[in-house]
């Protein structure tokens, strides 16, 4: 179950997504960060930032919409606090970040070059352009690749650049396409689905922030397309596969659309160990279809006929 | 009716665990239900004031969000059981109310930091609303441990809502009731009698449980009479863990910032005159991080005053770590950090 990003070694390919494992202490608590593929941080950003007011979370059917906002401790503090606790339990990390402008992303990365123990960098393309009225940036191929050639060009080379992308796009092959020719060494998809729930009794939206971020099982068909879609234009582009994994078959059906490594985000939530256990049942699920490793499946169901692997009853 | 654990040292927060709890009774208690658990780990680092979350709906469930409850009693019977009280309001607390004994429950705890206890004997009045007074049982147990005597103001809109009236008669040295159909003791909301059982029981030390409104209304009385206080604030979780940030407020650091912390981590018991009642719901312009914050120069900002030096050695570790921003906004005040 082993995988590699860049020159690091994962003991495995289950991996947090961002912005729901904390800082990485809060599910230490529960399970030993160590044995998790990899963390990947909440999303980091220049200054700290005190993110949207409250209420900024609700459940939904099979979801959680959220509209935090992105309240972070900045890069500073994180680089001396939480990075450095992180690798004293032996985590690996993957550092997530954010940027208002792309010159916040290029600085960014390149504070994070002059540290060491940076597994590789998410690049969050949710977010904001202040200087495009507020568009997110992974909307846009052109936008989404400025971004990430920035990012490529101020991080060291031997840290591997994920882009993060969002499924709110008429074509998001075109923005994977845009991030893989800006040098993306990967692709991290999906980021949450942008929805919106009403308060029927105060007749006004509930979330403070109006709009929130859809997550959980219920985009998970979303994320599988989406993987589906970007796996079949680039097979040769590794993918962090991420939207509403619960179980290990839910890791399995994303490996199968052509990721070759999972986040889980929102089960952390209901479930602070869900990374171990996700890991156990998905090697339960392999060892069903007669699989010896992960990379046997990963993509298998673009293949006209399974190749090899004992068909499931 | 509550029983201290064995006593402990006021050493630092345990870490909590996730368990598999079994359904020992689930009871009706008036308007509420009140469902006891076995769950001897949980139980056994259990301090009053702190809280559990369980994952309701069961395995295929389509809630994904974990229900936070505060414990109300914990008792070495069984290995250990932990009790809990609620109302069944939403579609989560009604399939946790259909519950029968021996059901498992996928259990996390004990979370959040529990009641400080005053250094020196005092007199504590314990207040709470609706089933929100469940945890000051145990709180009245520990206090009276180390000497201090314990007047209990409970209020409810009615009297099938107040709850451990009973309770607080039998172990407390006073005990008002107020609801606010006057079905049951004085008509009217607690905070009308606040004052009158402060001057009455030459109150030193206020603990509150209740809505938030209220919170800041208890608060602001007991600075009127220069009465510290501790709230313990109800607020919407989605994890108990600190992972998800949803249940932020904005609360003044001994160091004179406001910070935008976690309930559950950093509470849910705060000292109440640090939190900032007006802003909950806002960003205060001037919250680190907020939109156009700058640092403000060293010696500036404004400590918080107030008592500060009734409390023990968990305030003042408490004080040192989150409170005075040893540790970044968002990312506060987990068990063992303040190291």
């Amino acid at each position: 179950m082993r995988a590699r990003l860049g020159q690091t070694e994962l003991p495995n390919l289950v991996l947090t997504a961002a912005g729901c494992a904390g800082a990485g202490r809060e599910l230490a608590q529960f399970t030993d960060v160590a044995r998790i593929g990899a963390v990947i941080s909440k999303s980091i950003m220049a200054e700290p930032r005190t993110g949207n007011p409250a209420p900024r979370l609700a459940e939904t059917p099979s979801g959680m919409l959220n509209a935090v906002g992105l309240q972070g401790p900045g890069v500073d503090a994180f680089l001396q606090r939480d990075l450095p606790w992180l690798l004293s339990r032996g985590a690996r990390v993957v550092v997530s970040i954010a940027g208002q402008t792309i010159r916040e992303y290029a600085g960014l990365a390149g504070r994070l070059s002059d540290t060491a123990g940076v597994a590789a960098i998410e690049v969050n393309l949710s977010c904001a352009n202040a200087e495009d009225a507020g568009q997110m940036f992974a909307l846009d191929p052109q936008r989404a690749g400025s971004v990430i050639g920035a990012v490529r060009g101020s991080a060291r080379p031997d840290i591997p650049v994920f882009a993060k992308l969002s499924p709110d796009v008429t074509d998001i092959v075109a923005v994977a396409s845009a991030c893989v020719a800006a040098g993306a060494d990967g692709l991290s998809l999906i980021n949450t689905v942008l929805g919106m729930t009403i308060d029927p009794g105060a007749m006004r939206p509930l979330l403070a922030g109006r709009y929130g971020g859809l997550s959980g099982p219920a985009i998970r068909p979303i994320a599988v397309r989406c993987v589906w879609q970007v796996r079949a234009a680039f097979p040769d582009v590794p993918i962090i596969g991420s939207g509403g994994v619960r179980a290990g078959r839910d890791a399995l059906e994303l490996l199968l659309a052509g990721a070759s490594m999972i986040a889980v985000g929102t089960e952390l939530m209901h479930d602070p160990s869900a990374c171990s256990r996700v890991l156990k049942e998905l090697e339960e699920e392999l060892a069903v279809l007669g699989a010896d490793r992960a990379a046997d499946v990963v993509g298998q169901a673009h293949a006209r006929a399974p190749r090899g692997l004992v068909r499931r009853a | 009716m509550p029983r201290s654990s064995a006593a402990r040292p006021a050493g630092r927060p345990v870490a909590p665990v996730q368990i598999r709890g079994t359904v020992l009774t689930l009871r009706r208690v008036d308007a509420y239900h009140a469902m006891t658990l076995v769950a001897p780990a949980i139980a056994a680092k259990f301090r009053p004031g702190q809280f559990i979350t369980i994952a309701v709906g069961g395995p295929d469930t389509a809630m994904l969000g974990r229900r936070a409850f505060v414990v109300h009693d914990v008792r070495p019977d069984h290995g250990g059981t932990v009790e809990f009280v609620f109302e069944a309001r939403g579609p989560g607390t009604r399939w946790l109310a259909g519950l029968r004994a021996r059901d498992v429950l996928d259990t996390v705890g004990p979370l959040g930091r529990p009641f400080p206890i005053p250094r020196d004997p005092s007199k504590c009045l314990l207040l709470g609303v609706g089933y929100g007074s469940a945890p000051l049982f145990g709180l009245s147990a520990r206090l009276r441990e180390r000497g201090c005597s314990v007047d209990y103001l409970l209020g409810g809109e009615s009297a099938d809502r107040v709850f451990g009236a009973l309770t607080a008669r039998r172990n407390g040295r006073s005990a008002s009731v107020t609801t606010t159909d006057g079905s049951f003791g004085a008509r009217g909301p607690v905070t009308a009698l606040l004052e009158q059982v402060i001057r009455e029981a030459r109150t030193d030390v206020i603990y509150a449980c209740a809505p938030v409104d209220v919170l800041r209304e208890v608060t602001a009385i007991a600075g009127r009479y220069d009465i510290p206080v501790q709230v313990s604030v109800d607020v919407p979780m989605a994890c108990g863990t600190g992972v998800c940030m949803g249940c932020v407020l904005p609360v003044n650091g001994t160091d004179g910032i406001t910070r935008i912390v976690r309930s559950c981590v950093d509470g849910p018991v705060f000292r109440g005159d640090l939190v900032r009642w007006d802003d909950i719901g806002t960003i205060p312009f001037d919250a680190l991080g907020a939109p156009g914050w700058a640092a403000p120069p060293a010696g500036a900002a404004q400590p918080a005053r107030g008592a500060q030096g009734v409390w023990g050695a968990a305030q003042d570790r408490h004080d040192r770590g989150v409170l005075r921003g040893a540790v970044p906004p968002g990312y506060t005040a987990l068990r063992g950090d303040s190291a």
